[in-house]
């Protein structure tokens, strides 16, 4: 290689992602748009973490989260969400290497674990609507189902999208652009746990500490 | 010669390279420090090992942890090429949250406070 070559490589590889070096690949640039999507959620979610962080002690003689929460479950949900986050890349891993079986494998047990937090979470849900503590009790309610309720719908519709993918690996096999999609979904699954995270630590552990 | 190839200029637009974005090492040690920072949430919110008025704070300060977690062991974001568009997005994306959420809790709560004066 001549010092030309070697410097022109350097500079090439050093502007990459700021314009230069040439276009970037496709999954780069297909990552991030979806990036741009996820943060587009995130400020979803912060209009309603600002509602419920304004009217969590609004109880209107109603129920308390203190009343109502149950830490053990939310810890539960907690592991369930966060180990499915770990199954989610190992199974994405697995593709990007060529092992359909594992990633068949990851992915159900994506699918359970991500199940089990949506069945968790059903039953609180029903608990406290049967206990009178539904949406149309007081404003805490209403922005506690609604932060916590949006979270949950995230989840289904990941659910369905990891199902869709394990159609598509199925039918077409790890292409290119299955394994793009794939990747979409992943950054997707572990989304939601950083939101999740943003939950049980606002929603959970300070409401019923205070 | 090797390097000679690999000169960018010749990338043509859309082909795929590949490139093992992470490794089960990886995955691994972001779930045992999110376990680990989980715990410790959990932990501090029941008992006093915080000074109690101090308690809130420190959940926040580990929700912080937590989520810098996830972004580096989960979604791999690092510092290389391939992400300063990803970490300037991001940047972007904090401060609007940012702004959302103070902006909001300032404006729902003034309205809220009003409203407890219009029903008594």
């Amino acid at each position: 290689m001549t010092l030309t070559a070697a410097t022109d490589f350097v500079a090439a590889e050093s502007a990459r992602g700021r314009g230069g070096g040439g276009p970037a690949p496709t999954r780069i640039v297909v990552a991030y748009g979806f990036w741009i999507f996820l943060l587009s959620d995130f400020v979803l979610f912060s209009g309603l973490f600002a509602a419920y962080a304004v009217l969590r002690h609004e109880t209107a003689g109603g129920p308390t989260g203190a009343e109502l929460f149950n830490l053990r479950n939310v810890f539960i949900e907690t592991m369930c969400l966060l180990l499915s986050s770990y199954t989610c890349g190992l199974g994405a891993l697995s593709a990007e290497r060529r092992r359909p079986e594992r990633f068949f494998v990851f992915a159900a047990l994506t699918f359970v674990l991500g199940a089990a937090f949506l069945a968790i979470e059903a039953r609180e849900f029903a608990g406290m609507v049967g206990k009178g503590a539904g949406p149309g009790r007081s404003a805490f309610l209403s922005s506690f189902f609604t932060l916590v309720g949006t979270h949950g719908v995230h989840v289904t519709g990941g659910l369905v999208f990891l199902a869709y993918m394990v159609a598509q690996v199925l039918v077409k096999g790890l292409r290119p652009p299955v394994l793009r999609r794939l990747l979409c979904f992943s950054l997707f699954w572990h989304a939601l746990d950083i939101i999740w995270v943003g939950v049980f630590t606002l929603v959970y552990l300070i409401g019923d500490f205070h | 010669m090797d390097g000679d190839n690999r000169v960018v200029d010749d990338r043509t637009p859309g082909v795929e390279e590949y490139e093992p974005t992470a490794s089960y090492l990886s995955y691994t040690a972001g779930l045992g420090l999110a376990i680990l920072t989980t715990i410790v949430s959990f932990v501090v919110s029941q008992t006093n090992l915080l000074w109690p008025p101090g308690i809130p704070v420190g959940l926040v300060v580990l929700a912080f942890a937590k989520i810098g977690v996830h972004l580096v062991f989960f979604l791999h974001l690092g510092s290389g090429p391939d992400h300063t568009n990803n970490i300037v997005a991001l940047a972007f994306g904090v401060l609007i949250v940012f702004l959302v959420i103070a902006g909001s809790i300032w404006i729902i709560a003034n309205l809220n406070a009003n409203m407890i004066d219009m029903i008594h």
